[in-house]
C-alpha cells in the first residue's frame, strides 16, 4: 500500500490523490514493531506524516492504532524500527525525549485533566514548568487558547465542574499552550455523550484549518472526510491500506477495509 | 418546579419551591430520628436516663467530692489521709497537683523546667502554624528547621548562659513530642521516597531495596526494633563511638514509621488513574515535576484518613520507649505513682495522662477531617 512504500515522506505523499503536501516530514515511522510480552501489537509500521498534514487513523478495536499513536511521543516504547519526530529520533536518551514531548501535544480519550488544579492552572502548568514562562505570560497565553476553544469563562473552575465536552476542549487548549508543532488525538470523542461530540469536533476542525500537523485516531468518518488529507486503516497491528478519505471510503481496495466500513456505517 | 417554564437551551437555574414546614430544623430532626415510633421513643428515653445517671456520678466523683489539695508535713511529705478516706467517693486530684511537674518534665532540673515548658509551647505553635494552609509554602521548611533548632538549644543548653542538661535527664511530654515530631517529620518524606521507589519500573534495584525495607521492618514488632536500636546497635559500633540512646530510639522510630507510612502512600499512588501520569509526561514534565505537581498532591489527598490514622497510632506508640529506659510522658506517670504516699491513686494519674494524649490525637483527627473537607470542596466532583 501507499504508506508502506518507504520512509521518504515526499515519495509517499506524491502518491496520495487528495491535497498533496510537500515539505519536510514531521513524523516518520520506519518498520516499527512492538510486542506486549509475546503479543505482536505493531507489525512493520512504516508511515510518514508531512508537516501541516492531517492524518486520520482508523481501524477496529485492538488494531494497534492507539498503541501506534502513543509510540509517537513514547508513552509506549517500540522495540524495533525507528521513529523520527520533528527531526529527532526517539531513543532512550532522555534529552531527546524531552525535546519531542515539548513539540508534540496529546489529547486523550479520557481527557486526563488534573482534577486538583483549576482550568487555568491545568493550562499554565506545563508552560511555566517546562517552558519556564513567567506566570502572567502563561496565564495570558492560556486565556487566549481557552477563548479559542470557547470556554474562557470557565477558567477559575475545576475540571469536575465541567461537562465532558468542555473538559475535552480544555484538554485541547492545555496541549496547545505548549505551542506544539504536532498534535496527537487518541480517540478524543469516544468517551463523550453524543450531544457533546460536535463541540469537540468543531474545535478540532478549527485547529485543522489553522494548519496544525495532526494525527488523529477516531471513528468519526465525517470528520475524516472533512479535514483529513489522508486516512490510514489499521488492522491486527499493521497498516492495511491508506489514501485520501474520498478514495478510501468510496473505493476501498482490501476486504478488511470493506468489512470495517460496512460495520462502521451500519452503526450510524 | 411547575410554576417555571423551562425552555430548551436556557441555562437559567430552575426555581425551586421551599420544602413544607416540619421537614428541616432540629425539631424535625429529633422527631425523625429519636421519636419516630413508640419503641424508638422508649429507647431514647432509657438511654437519656442512663447517660444522665452516669454523668451525674462522674461529675460527683470528679468534681463535687474531689480533693484538690492535701496538707504537707514539715519535711514536704504529703499527708494523703483525706484522699484515702475519699477513695471511691471522690477523685484525688491532689496527686496531679503534687506531681504534674515531674510527669510533664521528668527529671529535668526543677529550676530549669521553664525550658522544656517553652519547648512544648513551641511544638504546639509549630503544629498550629503547619496546620494552616496559608502557611503551606517553602518558608514553612525554614520555620521547622528554626523552631527545632531553638528547641534543641533550649533542651540541651550549654550556650547563651543556659546550664547544659544531658539527655539522660530529659523526660515527660517533651520526650513524647520530640519522638513523635522528629519521627513523623523524617518518616513522612522517607515514606514518600520509598513508596515512589517501590513503584519504579525503570529502576528494579531501587524497587527491590524498597520492598525489602518495607517488608523487613513490617515483619518485626516495634518493640524489637527499639531493643535492637538500644542493645544490639552499640555492639556494631567501633569502640568509643557512643550514639545517644534517645537518638538511637529516634532513628528506630523513623525507620519503623517510614515503612508503615510508605504503604499508606503507595495505596494513594495506586489509586490514581494512569492517565494522570501520562498527561503529565505528554506535556513534557520531568519525573519529579510530574510527581510533585500532579501525582503526589492527588495521591496524598486520597490517603489523608489512613495517614492521620497512622500518625495517631505512632504518636501513642512513642510510649513504647519505656522498655529501653527513656522517660516519656506515660513512663513519668508510672514513676510519679511509685512515690509511696500516692501509690494507690493510679486512676487519677492515668485519667490525666489520657486527657493529654486524647487532646493531641483528637486535634489530629479533627484537623484531618477539616482538611479533607476543604480539599474535597475544591474538587467538587
Amino acid at each position: 500500500m501507499v504508506a508502506r512504500t518507504g520512509a521518504e515522506g515526499t515519495d509517499t505523499m506524491s502518491q496520495v490523490a487528495s491535497p498533496v503536501l510537500e515539505g519536510p516530514s514531521a513524523i516518520t515511522l520506519d518498520k516499527v514493531n512492538k510486542w506486549y510480552g509475546t503479543l505482536h501489537v505493531l507489525r512493520d509500521i512504516s508511515m510518514t506524516v508531512a508537516a501541516r498534514e492531517r492524518v486520520v487513523v482508523c481501524g477496529p478495536s485492538g488494531s494497534g492504532k492507539s498503541t501506534m499513536i502513543r509510540c509517537i511521543n513514547r508513552l509506549e516504547i517500540h522495540q524495533e524500527g525507528r521513529i523520527i519526530v520533528d527531526g529527532t529520533e526517539l531513543t532512550d536518551d532522555l534529552r531527546s525525549l524531552d525535546t519531542i514531548r515539548r513539540e508534540v501535544g496529546m489529547v486523550f480519550q479520557s481527557f486526563n485533566l488534573f482534577p486538583h488544579l483549576t482550568i487555568l492552572e491545568n493550562c499554565t502548568l506545563a508552560p511555566i514548568w517546562v517552558r519556564k514562562m513567567p506566570k502572567a505570560e502563561a496565564e495570558e497565553l492560556a486565556m487566549s487558547y481557552l477563548s479559542r476553544v470557547k470556554i474562557p469563562e470557565q477558567a477559575r473552575k475545576y475540571p469536575g465542574q465541567l461537562s465532558g465536552g468542555q473538559q475535552q476542549r480544555v484538554a485541547i487548549a492545555r496541549a496547545l499552550c505548549m505551542k506544539p508543532k504536532i498534535m496527537l488525538f487518541d480517540e478524543p470523542t469516544s468517551a463523550l455523550d453524543p450531544e457533546m461530540i460536535k463541540e469537540v469536533l468543531d474545535t478540532m476542525i478549527e485547529l485543522a484549518e489553522s494548519g496544525m500537523t495532526m494525527v488523529c485516531v477516531t471513528h468519526e468518518m465525517g470528520f475524516a472526510r472533512q479535514v483529513a488529507h489522508r486516512v490510514v486503516f489499521m488492522d491486527r497491528g499493521e497498516i492495511v491500506e491508506s489514501g485520501s478519505p474520498k478514495r478510501m471510503f468510496e473505493d476501498p481496495q482490501t476486504d478488511r477495509l470493506k468489512l470495517f466500513l460496512s460495520q462502521i456505517l451500519r452503526g450510524h | 418546579m411547575g410554576d417555571t417554564a423551562v425552555t430548551v437551551g436556557t441555562i437559567e437555574p430552575v426555581a425551586r419551591s421551599r420544602p413544607p414546614p416540619g421537614i428541616v430544623g432540629p425539631w424535625a430532626w429529633a422527631r425523625a430520628n429519636l421519636f419516630n415510633s413508640w419503641l424508638s421513643t422508649a429507647i431514647t428515653l432509657a438511654l437519656v436516663y442512663i447517660i444522665l445517671r452516669l454523668a451525674v456520678s462522674l461529675v460527683d466523683w470528679a468534681f463535687v467530692h474531689a480533693i484538690w489539695h492535701v496538707p504537707y508535713s514539715d519535711k514536704g511529705v504529703p499527708d494523703t489521709s483525706s484522699c484515702q478516706r475519699a477513695k471511691g467517693i471522690g477523685a484525688c486530684w491532689a496527686v496531679i497537683a503534687d506531681k504534674y511537674r515531674l510527669i510533664l518534665f521528668g527529671r529535668y532540673p526543677y529550676d530549669e523546667q521553664w525550658r522544656p515548658a517553652i519547648c512544648v509551647a513551641l511544638f504546639i505553635g509549630l503544629y498550629v502554624v503547619s496546620a494552616m494552609r496559608r502557611f503551606w509554602r517553602k518558608e514553612l521548611v525554614l520555620i521547622w528547621i528554626g523552631t527545632l533548632t531553638v528547641i534543641g538549644v533550649l533542651m540541651w543548653g550549654g550556650v547563651f548562659g543556659l546550664t547544659p542538661v544531658s539527655e539522660d535527664y530529659w523526660g515527660g511530654l517533651p520526650i513524647t513530642l520530640i519522638l513523635a515530631t522528629f519521627g513523623l517529620a523524617f518518616a513522612f518524606p522517607l515514606a514518600i521516597l520509598v513508596a515512589l521507589g517501590r513503584r519504579s519500573t525503570s529502576m528494579p534495584a531501587v524497587r527491590m531495596l524498597c520492598v525489602l525495607y518495607v517488608e523487613l521492618i513490617r515483619g518485626v514488632p516495634l518493640i524489637s526494633v527499639l531493643f535492637m536500636a538500644s542493645v544490639m546497635f552499640p555492639l556494631f559500633m567501633p569502640a568509643g563511638v557512643n550514639i545517644d540512646k534517645l537518638l538511637r530510639a529516634q532513628i528506630a522510630f523513623i525507620l519503623f514509621a517510614g515503612a508503615y507510612l510508605a504503604e499508606v502512600v503507595r495505596g494513594g499512588l495506586q489509586a490514581l488513574p494512569k492517565g494522570q501520569a501520562e498527561a503529565g509526561e505528554a506535556l513534557g514534565l520531568t519525573y519529579w515535576q510530574k510527581t510533585g505537581l500532579i501525582i503526589l498532591p492527588q495521591a496524598l489527598r486520597l490517603v489523608i484518613p489512613p495517614l492521620v490514622n497512622t500518625f495517631i497510632g505512632f504518636f501513642k506508640d512513642t510510649s513504647l520507649v519505656l522498655i529501653i529506659g527513656l522517660f516519656d510522658l506515660l513512663t513519668m506517670g508510672k514513676v510519679a505513682l511509685s512515690d509511696p504516699p500516692w501509690l494507690s491513686f493510679a486512676t487519677e494519674v492515668y485519667i490525666a495522662l489520657a486527657i493529654v494524649y486524647t487532646a493531641f490525637c483528637f486535634a489530629m483527627s479533627k484537623y484531618s477531617r477539616g482538611l479533607e473537607r476543604e480539599l474535597g470542596r475544591a474538587h467538587r466532583r
